[in-house]
Order: structure tokens, then sequence, then C-alpha cells
């Protein structure tokens, strides 16, 4: 007789277990990154002080995601309302969810102001190179050559620029203070430590923080699971290097 | 490289978004810009896949407030440019818009209506009716058209080109999701199969010569110093608006001369209300329909005299009064008393029209 045993995932603690299994499509990056997003506010152990802010995108399916107080905002405008909010309530730990159309098209100007001013908000951004929830039209941060619904041809960088490199930006404009790396779901061990510094920054009244985590979508892909996997693990960090491009020095005790 | 989209006449079966990319072509549109939005995203993907083929580019921009401008930008460098979005997209965009009508830049937007206020959902509903309209910081100098099919998608798109470029008038084509994503059967054409000739367009800026040298530059401005110079400007745009506005005005009717209760729809809903009337003739009730093409300038005189015959008015929208408004603007003066069917977001079907057209008798 052969016994099988079914371990349970094991979840986040600050997860809503009445939404899940959560609305993602199966394979979706999304799901990784909140899983990360979820460990880290749980180690700092501040779950009764965040409060969520997520876009209009894949990232709307987060709005009841987990047991926080939620704000599901405009497209793009997560960033301006997750300030309004901390400026406002400066003892509360305000996150700002998007995606990379959310955060470096339509919000663009949104995520620069913000950056500019150093804003003591933690802006987490999935890039999955495309725009999922329309439907996988070209996104800010698609491939040169890449295949999606607004460049049926593969994207050409003459016509429409180079893919956004988001964290060099908002790196550059951000005074020391400011915490900024790029991520991965395909290493959630290191984005999950990633987030937790950028939480504590906010927590330290440091400055603004912001994570860019590659992220998977099987479904405007196109991809199974193995390519899926090879284009977060391969392809993407070609062009998005993977690493901490800012870490504010500790401040003298 | 292709000659033309359409040659000649072809029936096609295909989604109101695919028809409208398909009429832009055939219009022969220069540029496409645009920024996702369901339900017109496939007014994009269709474009990006059929455009290049006759090099026709398209842009990406960052957010509709950028699609608004850069159309404007288009239009203003002397090109048959366009734009579509919905919903909060065509919130943002009516920030250009309030510029293309006060320098009368002959802007066109194609929007396929989606529920809200807000972000709200994405397929049946009226609800942008207003906002199309009078949406913009302005006087509503615009031109919308509001159409009831796929054939009038196609029609009305090509149309809208040569109204914006004749009039020098920014012009919408006022779709539905449920138009956009339904699929169901036209007749595509060339428009110079049907004698429709393509209205020239000529640049704003760019012009040929040298600015000081050969020619005076092109100065233009939607900034006044003086409240009495814009109110001048002003005046001026909307004497010229109200001069054409006879000619742009498009309407249509059936069945209203003896009708006891005429119904009052436009675009998708006025299907359910042609339905409703052939059921309810057959049953031997005297009911007819009344439906404005152009809801911006709007048909007055024609829907006056269908009130002023009718005993009864029946005004039925997926919107909470937005088309009513329009109406009841429309007919100051005029008693004939008005009941109503507002479903804000919903849709509506013959049986419910029917059954409040009898419950009026
Ligand atoms: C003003 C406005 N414009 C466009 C949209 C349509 N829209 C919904 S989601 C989305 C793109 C989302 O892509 P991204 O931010 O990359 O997130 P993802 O879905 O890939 O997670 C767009 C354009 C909208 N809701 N509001
Ligand atoms: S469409 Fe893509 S990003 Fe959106 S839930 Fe599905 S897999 Fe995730």
């Amino acid at each position: 007789m052969t016994v099988t045993t079914v371990m349970e995932p094991k979840m986040p603690k600050c997860w809503r277990q009445e939404t899940k299994p959560h609305k993602f499509c199966p394979g979706c990056g999304h799901g990784d990154v909140l899983k990360a997003l979820g460990t880290a506010i749980d180690e700092l152990g501040i779950q009764d002080r965040v409060v969520f802010g997520c876009d209009i995108g894949c990232s709307l399916l987060s709005w009841d995601f987990f047991n926080f107080d939620t704000i599901q905002a405009h497209h793009g405008r997560t960033t301006p309302v997750m300030t309004g909010v901390k400026r406002a309530r400066p003892e509360l730990i305000c996150i700002a969810y998007m995606g990379d159309g959310g955060g470096y098209a339509i919000g663009s100007q949104h995520l620069v102001n913000a950056a500019t001013r150093n804003e003591r908000i933690f802006v987490l951004l999935a890039n999955n190179a495309q725009y999922g929830m329309t439907g996988g039209q070209m996104a800010p941060t698609t491939l040169p050559g890449m295949k999606t619904e607004t460049s049926p041809y593969g994207r050409d960088t003459d016509w429409s620029g180079n893919p956004t490199l988001g964290p060099e930006m908002v790196a550059a404009i951000t005074p020391d203070s400011a915490y900024v790396a790029r991520g991965t779901m395909s290493n959630l061990r290191q984005l999950t430590q990633m987030m937790k510094k950028a939480l504590q920054n906010q927590i330290d009244g440091n400055g603004f923080s912001f994570v860019e985590a590659l992220a998977s979508c099987p479904t405007n892909w196109r991809t199974n699971a193995a390519k899926t996997w090879e284009f977060v693990e391969k392809e993407m960090p070609k062009y998005f290097k993977v690493g901490e491009l800012k870490v504010p020095a500790k401040k003298e005790g | 490289m292709a000659d033309k989209p359409i040659q000649g006449e072809k029936r096609m079966f295909v989604t109101g978004n695919e028809a409208v990319a398909y009429a832009a072509l055939a219009a022969d549109v220069d540029i496409m810009y645009g920024y996702p939005i369901t339900p017109q995203n496939e007014i994009m993907h269709y474009y990006t896949r059929l455009a290049p083929k006759y090099n026709k580019p398209f842009l990406q921009t960052e957010d509709e407030i950028s699609a608004g401008f850069t159309t404007v930008g288009g239009v203003m460098s002397g090109k048959r440019a366009f734009t579509a979005t919905a919903g909060p997209g065509n919130t943002l965009i009516q920030e250009s818009m309030s510029m293309a009508e006060m320098m009368r830049i002959p802007t066109v937007v194609v929007i396929m209506q989606r529920g809200g206020p807000s972000t709200a959902t994405v397929i049946y509903s009226q609800q942008e009716v207003t906002m199309t309209c009078y949406g913009a910081n302005g006087e509503g100098i615009r031109v919308v058209y509001s159409t009831c099919n796929h054939q009038e998608l196609y029609d009305y798109t090509i149309k809208s080109f040569n109204t914006a470029w004749k009039y020098r008038i920014p012009t919408f084509v006022l779709g539905d999701g449920y138009q956009a994503k339904m699929r169901e059967s036209l007749t595509m054409y060339d428009p110079a199969t049907r004698g429709i000739e393509m209205v020239n367009t000529s640049p704003f800026v760019g012009l040929p010569g040298t600015a000081g040298v050969d020619r005076d530059p092109a100065h233009l401005r939607n900034t006044y110093n003086t409240e009495e110079e814009l109110y001048e400007v002003v005046s001026n745009l909307v004497a010229d608006y109200e001069k054409v506005a006879p000619e742009i005005v498009e309407s249509e009717s059936f069945d209203c001369d003896d009708a006891e209760v005429v119904v009052l729809a436009h675009g998708v809903v006025s299907r359910a209300a042609v339905e409703a009337i052939r059921e309810l003739r057959k049953a031997g009730i005297k009911a007819g329909h009344f439906r404005p093409i152009t809801l911006r300038p709007f048909p007055d005189q024609e829907l006056k005299a269908v009130a002023n015959q009718a005993k009864k008015l029946l005004v039925v929208e997926s919107a909470q009064g937005q088309f009513a408004k329009l109406c009841q603007h429309s007919l100051y003066g005029n008693s004939t008393p008005m009941e109503y069917i507002f479903k804000p977001g919903l849709g509506i079907t013959s049986d419910e029209i029917m059954n409040k057209v009898k419950s009026m008798l």
C-alpha cells in the first residue's frame, strides 16, 4: 500500500484565505511576487500598519488578496493615491503595486515625481514584458523583437524605443536614502529579501523604495510551463539585470 | 506594397473593432495613435496587422493624454490621423479635445463606450454620451455620430474623416463594447467606388517655404490675453458651428407619422427599439421610433416634428438619463409627456420596450 501525503502549500500568514485560490491565471508571476511580499511583511511583523494599493491591470486582481486595508485605484494612478495616504498618515506603511504599463507608461510621470520627491512609499512593480489584462499588447518593457498584439511583427526599437530600465532610472533620480532593486520570481528568496529592505527603508523613514520583479505571463506569452520559466529565467535578465542598484547607507547609531 | 485594403465591395463577417480598423484604412488614414483599453483594443490589433502592408504607421503612446495630443499633432502636421479609446481613456483624452475644439483641429476619435463611473465594466453601456458630447472644458464644438450596427461603424468611420476635415471640427464615432466585440456581417467598400471622395487634408504647420522669408510663420494659439478676446473667438466658433450644423445633423425615424408612442433611442439600444416597434405594429399598436445619428449637433428640428405629432414619448437608454437630457433640452417648450427606461450599463430587450409601450397606452 502506498501512502500519499498531500503537503498543504505554505502561504504567508497575511494572505486572506477566503480569497484563495487566487484569480490569476495558472503560472502567473503575480502570485509569486505577492507571495514574496506577504512573506516579507510577515517577517517584519507590520501587517497591522500596511495599506496596500493596486493598479488597474492584472494587479487589480489582488484587491482582496491580503488581510490589509487595500485601495484599488485607476490605471497608472496608484502611486499618487498611496502618496496621498502616506502624506496624511505617515505612520502607515504604504505599498503601491502595479504592472509595467501602470508604472512605466501611463503612470510614468507619477513614478518619476514620487521618486524625485523621495516619497516615503514602496512602489512594487511586476514586469511581465507586456500588458496582461488588456490582452497582451506591447509594454514599455517588451523586449526587442518580441511579438505582442500591437507589435505583431516584433518590437522595432527604432520606432518604439528600447525597453524601459525602470530601476536604473529611479536609481539615477533618487537621493542616497532611496532603496532600488530588481528581483525576479525565479529567485523568490532574494526577491523577499529585497522587499524586506524596501519596507525597512520606509519604516526607517529614509526615503523612496522601488523594487521591480521580473514576472511571468504564460497566457499572453502563449508559453507552456517550461518555456515560461525559460523566458523569465534566461531571456528577461539578459536585458533586465537582476540585483540591487541603491542601498541606503546605515544611519550612524 | 499592397494597393488598397478593400478593393471594390466585400461582404465580411467581423467584429465592430475590425470594421473600424478596415474603415480607417479604406478612408486612407495616414496614422493611428493609441493606448490599450478594453473594449477598443482590437482596433489597434487589426490596425497593427494590416497597416504596415500599406505603409501606415502606428504609435503606442504612454497613456491617453498622450494619445489625444499626439493625434492633435498628427492632424496639425496635415495627416489624416485618429485614435480610439473608452471609459477612463475617454476621460483622459478630453483634455486634448478641448484644444481640438478651440483650434478647430480635425481630429477623429472612435469611442467604444464601457460602463462607468470610474473604471467599471467593459461591455454594455451608453454612459459616455455626456462626456463624448460635452466632456471638454468648452462649449461642445464637435460632431458625435452614434452608430447602431457594424455597417454604420464602417460607414461613419469613413465619414468622420470627411466631416472633420471638411468643417475642421473634431469628430467622434460613438460605439459601445457590445458593438466592438460582437461579430456581424457588413459590406466593406472602397469609398471611391461609391463616389465618396476623401476630403483633402492640409497642414497647419510645417508649411512649404521658409517662415519669415517667403511666408509668414504659422502662429497658432489657444490661449488669450483678455476675456473680451476669448469671447470674440468663442462666439465666432459657435456661430460657425451653428451655421454648418444643419448640413451635418442626421437622424432616422420610422412609423412615426400616426404613432401614439414614439420610442427615442440611439446607438445599439435602437436595435431593440426597432424590433419592439415591428412587434407592436403586428399587434396593431401604433408605435414609432426616432433615432438621432448625430448626438452633437442634435437633430432638434426633426425630433420636434416627431414629438409634435406623437401622443407620448418613451426614452430608452443604457444610462441614467444622459440621452434623455439631450432630448429634453431639444424639446424645451413641447408638452408631449415623456417616460423613461434607464438601465445604466445594462442591455435592454425589445420585450421590455414593448411592455412599457403597452403600459403607456
Ligand atoms: C485610463 C485607462 N487607460 C487604459 C486602461 C486599460 N487597461 C487596463 S489594464 C491595462 C494594462 C495593464 O498592463 P500592466 O500595467 O503591464 O499590468 P499587467 O496586466 O501586465 O499585470 C490597461 C492599458 C484603463 N483601465 N484606464
Ligand atoms: S493575463 Fe498574464 S499577468 Fe494577467 S493573470 Fe494571466 S498570466 Fe497573470
